[in-house]
């Protein structure tokens, strides 16, 4: 009874000092969080502005590859980032959508009203394009947009965020009345892959994309004046004028200072030669600016522990607490059978809810970071060990149950003595199913910033970069055979001795 | 000791008790006997409360049992099923100790109750440390004796304890049994199907059909004035090895 007593201790303590003091700063100086979209470029800029925020004296966190536009601007509304880059046509044809702002000063207008400040352009205008394979494109004859309507056979793969956007497909299609029928939403690294293989012809793209040349791609002409300027620009609240002055100054200073063939040779350099942003962003600093930034080269070691704890960090909470709050749940399933039906149930449904979907819908309720990603996990976490609890108690014999009732023992003292106890092998089964759900699950939580394995997977994809794919999935497949294996190791001590014997012959 | 007043049961369709009254002497064992489905079992599992009658009261002493006074009356009470119904986590000590353990008795009391114990079940001691799967099935049984036992009940309920064990444990742990219910001159119900087991343990014989009582007496009773003819059939069906060898031989 007294190891139960100690690891229930054990759980809450993991959950109150990981929930309540998540990775203590005790410091004076002010913690800066950027953002930065998932696509390489604006890791890079995120990367700038983190390391002119570090020069300015102050702590920067940056939350790297955090999703689309609307996660990102959503969490600069809320206050959970201060600062990311973002691009004035992205801004009023998706954010301000429908409320006709064209010129800068509308839009710094428009944003004003929200608590948000703008700088002005850095000096490249990423401008979305269609492109297609160079002999592709000679072949057909393809210079320009509209040349596209001869060719209606001719297979389209765009960015999930262009096919919805307020300048992005469907728009494009009515300006320039393209008859093309099959198109279909992709992840934007992955497309590339298909035009390589041929299972598309057209995708969308950014014109300061380092694999515009790699991929020899021949960028379609907007003959019809489609897409808006698409001038980089740095968001940060209009607080932070107040907070921290300095910083604001010091993000100015690259105002007109990346000029389009620079940003291509940054992405260049982060996707083809594989060196880290973080060193691209210094180097650009010192070049252009001749301000010199310390660059933390992570190692490939000291990345892994980072991100292992992180991993663990989201594991151990949402585990910890799944477990607390299943058992007591499968126990009045089995007690109550009519609230058992109703506690089995939602707990059921919850599991069928992809758990992409899941830990999107956490967005609104709990932003990003770490909560909405425990949250999460925690809630898919909960089925293995209330089932196993309720099936465990469910399928005690009757005569054992019975003869617990005769001797007589209070309720409360038979579910502690004789039931749980017999069905604490059930309940540790379950308990393993969820850790190793958990722990698989756990890698999508980079996708809303909670970091982890699931980071280098992410930024594996980004850069098409096997080696980092794995470097995530090894260790968590990894992981999870490790605590598989701790818990099996636990059955010594949680099962009783007599249940692990088996019948003399 | 134990007052069955007008008692019914119904179990579904089931009538499996029909307005039982019956008296429990204190000091003697009672034996409830009949087929399978004739309500004995029932009578039991109603006075230990693990069911509720529907209709008719059930009185211990002069206490009517409800679900409000049965745990503390459950106390006073022992009860053997035929599987023993041992806790298969629990040592035989566990299984023993457990009810002294929850009520706060001190090791020392607990040491001497269970030296008693093995000594009036003739249970060797060593066996104590041992997990049920670890014990034969007679010595599974003398364990659930002493479990019952622990707190020195007043009343012993056994529900064909002996029903799951081959013929040789089983006269000798008839033998064993017997002597302990005289050693102890506690109030015994036990339930069984074989007539011989009835006769050698009970000083009243209660033969139940259909959830009725249809007589009640010695085994000289039942043999000689039998109520009607079922009596009879029942007491015949059982014959012992030597009669079958006697009309073998005519």
């Amino acid at each position: 009874m007294k190891t139960y007593l100690f690891v229930i201790h054990m759980f809450v303590c993991n959950i109150i000092i990981a929930y309540f003091f998540p990775l203590a700063v005790y410091s004076s100086t002010l913690e800066i969080k950027i953002g930065s979209k998932k696509f390489t470029e604006s890791v890079i800029l995120g990367e700038i502005a983190t390391h002119l925020v570090k020069s300015a004296g102050e702590q920067p966190i940056h939350l790297r590859e955090l999703g689309g536009t609307r996660v990102l601007w959503n969490a600069l509304l809320k206050g959970e980032i201060d600062i990311y880059p973002e691009y004035t046509g992205t801004i009023s044809e998706e954010i301000l959508a429908g409320e006709g702002v064209r010129s800068d000063e509308e839009i710094r207008q428009a944003l004003m009203k929200r608590g948000i400040k703008m700088t002005n352009a850095l000096g490249f205008n990423n401008t979305y394009a269609i492109g297609m394979k160079g002999e592709v494109a000679e072949k057909l004859k393809i210079q320009k947009i509209s040349d596209l309507r001869l060719h209606p056979d001719l297979k389209f793969g765009f960015g999930n965020e262009f096919m919805d956007r307020g300048d992005g497909w469907p728009i494009l299609r009515r300006h320039y009345n393209l008859p093309q029928q099959n198109v279909r939403g992709l992840d934007h690294d992955l497309a590339y892959r298909g035009l390589e293989k041929g299972t598309i012809q057209a995708i969308d793209i950014y014109s300061t994309d380092a694999k515009i040349r790699y991929y020899n791609l021949r960028l379609l002409e907007d003959d019809l004046n489609h897409f808006p300027a698409y001038n980089a620009v740095i968001l940060y609240r209009s607080d932070l004028e107040e907070r921290a002055p300095h910083v604001v100054t010091v993000l100015k200073k690259i105002e007109s200072k990346i000029p389009e063939s620079e940003m291509v040779k940054m992405n260049s350099r982060a996707n083809m030669e594989m060196v880290p942003e973080n060193r691209i962003a210094a180097d650009f600093l010192s070049e252009g600016l001749s301000l010199e930034t310390e660059s933390y080269e992570e190692t490939a070691i000291s990345r892994l522990l980072r991100h292992t704890r992180e991993h663990l960090y989201l594991v151990a909470i949402s585990l910890s607490a799944a477990i607390l709050i299943s058992i007591p749940l499968g126990i009045v399933s089995a007690k109550r059978p009519k609230s058992g039906q109703i506690i089995l149930g939602i707990v059921g449904v919850i599991q069928t809810i992809p758990s992409l979907a899941l830990l999107v819908f956490m967005i609104p309720l709990l932003g990003i970071g770490g909560p909405p990603a425990i949250t999460a996990l925690f809630l898919y976490s909960l089925l293995p060990i209330v089932r196993n609890t309720y099936t465990g108690l469910h399928d005690i014999r009757p005569h054992i149950r019975e003869s617990a009732e005769a001797l007589g023992l209070p309720p409360g003292a038979r579910l502690r003595l004789v039931e749980l106890p017999m069905v604490s092998r059930s309940i540790l089964a379950g308990i393993k199913t969820s850790a190793v759900i958990n722990i698989g699950t756990a890698t999508l939580g980079a996708l809303i910033g909670a970091g982890g394995y699931g980071q280098l997977i992410l930024t594996g994809i980004r850069l098409d970069n096997i080696s980092l794919i794995l470097q995530g999935a090894v260790p968590a497949a990894a992981l999870a055979l490790i605590v598989q294996g701790s818990f099996e190791a636990l059955e010594r001590f949680f099962v009783p001795k007599g249940l692990r014997l088996k019948p003399a012959a | 000791m134990i007052r069955i007043q007008d008692v019914s049961k119904i179990f579904g369709q089931t009538r499996a008790l029909q307005s039982i009254d019956l008296t429990i002497p204190a000091g003697l064992t009672t034996v409830l006997i009949g087929q399978s489905g004739c309500g004995k079992s029932t009578i039991l599992r109603l006075i230990i409360g693990l069911l509720q009658a529907d209709s008719g009261s059930i009185y211990f002493e002069e206490t009517k049992i409800t679900p409000e006074v049965v745990i503390s009356l459950r106390r006073r009470m022992g009860y053997v099923i035929q599987e023993g119904g041992l806790f298969p986590h629990l040592t035989a000590y566990g299984n023993i100790a457990m009810m002294a353990h929850y009520l706060g008795w001190n090791n020392e009391r607990i040491r001497k109750r269970l030296n008693e114990l093995t000594e009036l079940t003739s249970f060797p001691s060593d066996g104590l440390d041992r997990f049920p799967v670890q014990l034969s099935g007679g010595q599974q049984q003398r364990v659930s004796l002493m479990r019952a036992l622990m707190l020195d009940p007043d009343v012993l309920l056994l529900d064909e304890p002996l029903g799951a064990l081959d013929p040789m444990i089983r006269a000798d742990l008839q033998v064993d049994l017997k002597r302990i219910f005289q050693a102890l001159g506690k109030t015994v119900v036990l339930v069984t199907h074989d007539i011989a087991e009835a006769g050698f343990f009970g000083n009243v014989i209660t033969l139940l059909r259909d959830g009725k009582i249809l007589q009640k007496g010695t085994l000289e009773d039942l043999v000689q004035s039998p109520a009607d003819s079922f009596v009879t059939r029942f007491i015949n069906a059982q014959r012992s090895p030597l009669e079958v060898m006697r009309k073998d031989f005519k």
